[in-house]
């Protein structure tokens, strides 16, 4: 590769590349080969394409491209010039559809989309409900670019809004133009990114940083693995917006030790990035000096919080302090030097803000929270997948017109928004406009973008207490409200949620949860309590279930509730007596029934039911005093 | 990795400009420690107290800092890790089923090894991979929607290994 200089070359590369790559008379196959797809079995849908064309003596474009976002169908891929969609495609479909489609131009029914088994199939992408209501500005190339190769990149229009920044622009001008759309942080406080390049900008230090927050360490949420993974190019070109507007010269990404694909692909995107003149001293011939270095975690959720994460880049445990000095502040960044951080999907969209200006992202979403979010929908949904909506649309829209409705027909009870800092919204708020504002009036939090579906088969106590636990085990162990805080929390739950529970504990967690939410020091211990305190809020009656009753609605916990077993059901298997460890399942004649006296209500017989003729029964008020003395 | 041939001008990248020597040292540590790791799967003992005399770290600063981080082990590790995810999406479609299941036709505990070495099981946070959950990975294989059918699979496939 040689060398860019000005920015014309850019340009007129650019030109020659959009002629060359993509052309429209080739087939063309887009194939996911994000993780899930991989792991669904890509690489072998790859193999048996590339033979199956060559015995042909077909010339195909297989483009590999980053997620796609129905990972729940994978692997998914569409073909051009047809534009048809295909899910769910085994090596052996891989002939079939380059004979019917490739060759054809008619679609292979048995791998295009169906709403079910007995609906029509969709052919068309943009006809598929999960991707109807997107609209796509971080992940814009994901699913159209293959990530390792930065000529496809450009040849989509990207480093367009550099080659703007560079040639017309200057750095207030870009600054200003951030600040005007009000690009709000996507890492989850929302803070306005513009205000924080201000801030970093307004500093005098020589050296200053830019830094790409991608510990994505939230369970549930993968936007970031996927614009790391499928778009490189995009953070980076974010990152140098940024470092030029606010005279920065060092960029640095955090990328989790768990996403080994995202590492690999960045390293190299960089590489080549720097080849073309991108990166590097002087860039495009602006002057402008910018290098990206990669820094890899090790497994701390802890190192997601913006201190954190600089403590661990500069090689010490990652503890968070206190703040002033904030990150954008002398004495606060990496090494002291003041340095701007922000979420990976944020950098990725500030290309397109530069690009088509900020009365363009004003027009999309909500007054306050302008632009689109990314959400990793999740759970017991039938959809489940990366979606990108404009802020502004309800969660109805999202579970039930995006994700499809909830997986076999069960009753919607809670989703989950923004991991395990989040809260969990009941039924009565699902029509709710979701911004960052809207979503922290009830309680929850925008957070990364993680949405995990709930239906009546989840325990909203056993929920609480998983994201408690997690927070527990993650918890630093610097300040005590959250080292000692969330650990009696989580004690108080477990007792609850094993039939131990006692009057006045919903009252001792509410206590305690505020007092975590005033005295932690960093946002993680902040916002900890959050699960529990919004169950509380909305599901108290689980709560009063489990401690007076002795009951659990969903059966998910074990050590409640009286267990019998069903005689009209029964088929006499006698699995639940092998189960027993305790000897409590007798059998008679034509018969087994449960001996109380020595069930230690362990669940054991319920789960090895095969038919579910082991009941889970509400005990009476006196029974239940009765086992409490 | 040969701790002697550590080059830690070359490891901390484009920012050594700026960076006193002591930083540039203590800047490297995370990523020696994941070199060392990749080798050996742990972090023994003398290369650790080798790398705090290439480093002018002090050994009880060396280990305070790999013992905050989870992925950096002190025990030698089984020549297959297993790792079941009990992320959200993975806990609510029945994580903790298919981690008894491993447990038990394993014999060993989560965070343990088997007593051959051959296999080590771990759980963690969110692999990213929710879409698919439950998920577990094996090395670095991800094996995605798991049932109770899948998880034999796994087994298996693991105990071929």
């Amino acid at each position: 590769m040689a060398k860019l200089q000005i920015i014309a070359d850019l340009t007129n590369l650019r030109k020659l590349l959009e002629e060359e790559t993509f052309k429209p008379d080739v087939a063309r196959i887009r194939l996911c080969s994000g993780t899930a797809c991989t792991a669904t079995g890509t690489p072998k849908v790859v193999t048996a394409l590339e033979e199956e064309a060559a015995r042909r003596g077909l010339t195909l474009d297989v483009v590999k491209t980053g997620c796609q976002g129905l990972c729940q169908k994978g692997p998914v891929m569409r073909v051009e010039p047809q534009g048809i969609f295909y899910q769910k495609v085994k090596p052996d479909h891989a002939k079939s559809i380059l004979a019917y489609t490739v060759v054809g131009g008619t679609p292979f029914r048995q791998s295009l989309y169906r709403e079910d088994i007995l609906s029509e199939p969709i052919p068309e992408m943009t006809d598929v409900p999960f991707y109807k209501k997107q609209l796509r500005i971080a992940l814009r190339n994901n699913g159209v670019i293959d990530p390792k190769n930065i000529y496809h990149y450009i040849a989509v229009g990207g480093y367009k809004a550099l080659e703007k920044a560079l040639g017309t622009m200057t750095p207030d001008q870009v600054l200003s133009e951030v600040d005007k759309a009000n690009l709000r942080g996507r890492g989850g406080a929302g803070f306005p990114a513009g205000k924080k390049w201000k801030h970093t900008k307004s500093d005098k230090s020589k050296v200053k940083f830019v830094i790409a927050n991608g510990d994505e360490g939230d369970p549930g949420a993968f936007m970031d693995r996927s614009v790391m993974e499928g778009d490189p190019h995009s953070l980076f070109e974010g990152m140098i917006l940024c470092a030029y507007a606010i005279g920065a010269e060092y960029g640095m990404i955090y990328v989790r030790h768990e996403y080994p694909l995202a590492v690999k692909n960045l390293t190299l995107a960089i590489k080549q990035a720097e080849d073309l003149g991108l990166l590097g001293k002087n860039i495009l011939g602006s002057g402008l000096n910018f290098t990206i270095d990669i820094r890899e975690g090790a497994g701390a959720f802890v190192c997601g919080e913006s201190t954190a994460l600089v403590a661990s880049i500069e090689g010490e445990r990652g503890f968070p302090r206190p703040r002033p000095p904030r990150l954008s502040e002398r004495g606060g960044g990496a090494w002291g030097y003041p340095s701007n951080l922000n979420n990976i999907e944020t950098y990725a969209c500030v290309p397109p803000i530069i690009e088509k200006g900020a009365d363009w992202f004003l027009g999309i979403g909500t007054k306050n929270s302008p632009g689109t979010k990314v959400f990793a929908l999740t759970g017991k949904v039938v959809n489940t997948g990366l979606v990108e909506v404009p802020m502004g649309i309800s969660l109805r829209e999202i579970i039930y017109d995006i994700g499809g409705g909830l997986m076999n027909n069960k009753k919607f009870k809670a989703v989950q928004t923004g991991g395990p800092s989040g809260g969990c919204i009941p039924e009565q708020h699902l029509d709710l406009p979701v911004d960052f504002d809207s979503l922290a009036s009830v309680g929850s939090m925008m957070g990364s973008g993680g949405m995990v579906v709930m239906d009546e088969d989840n325990c909203m106590v056993d929920v609480a207490k998983y994201f408690l636990s997690f927070c527990q085990s993650e918890s630093c162990g610097k300040c005590p409200p959250c080292r000692i805080g969330t650990y009696q929390m989580l004690e108080i739950l477990e007792r609850i949620t094993s039939g131990k529970g006692e009057q006045g504990d919903i009252e001792r967690l509410e206590e305690i949860g505020n007092l975590i939410k005033e005295g932690a020091l960093c946002g993680l211990g902040n916002s900890a309590p959050n699960p529990v305190l919004t169950t509380i809020k909305y599901f108290r009656q689980e709560y009063e279930e489990h401690i007076h009753d002795k009951y659990c609605h969903a059966k998910a916990c074990s050590g409640l509730g009286k267990f019998r077993i069903e005689h009209e059901e029964c088929f006499l298997c006698g699995l639940c007596k092998e189960a027993c460890a305790f000897d409590a399942v007798k059998e008679t004649r034509d018969s087994y029934f449960i001996d109380q006296d020595y069930c230690t209500k362990c669940k054991a017989c319920y789960s090895a039911c095969p038919i579910g003729a082991v009941k889970v029964e509400k005990q009476t008020r006196r029974a239940v005093k009765q086992e409490v003395v | 990795m040969n701790v002697e041939e550590l080059n830690v001008d070359e490891k901390i990248g484009n920012v050594k400009e700026v960076l006193t020597e002591a930083q540039k040292k203590r800047g490297v540590l995370i990523h020696a420690f994941q070199s060392i790791q990749k080798e050996h799967n742990y972090l023994p003992e003398e290369v650790l107290s080798s790398l705090s005399k290439k480093l002018n770290i002090p050994l009880s600063d060396v280990y305070s800092t790999a013992s905050f981080y989870k992925h950096f082990y002190f025990k030698p590790r089984g020549r297959n890790v297993v790792c079941v995810c009990v992320g959200t999406a993975c806990h609510v479609r029945g994580a903790g089923k298919v981690l008894k299941k491993i447990e038990e036709s394993f014999g060993i505990k989560e965070g343990e090894t088997t007593a051959d070495m051959a296999v080590t099981l771990e759980t963690v946070g969110c692999v990213g991979c929710c879409g698919l959950a439950p998920v577990v990975t094996v090395n670095e294989e991800v094996v995605g929607d798991l049932n109770p059918k899948k998880v034999d699979e796994v087994i298996t496939m693991v105990e071929e290994k």
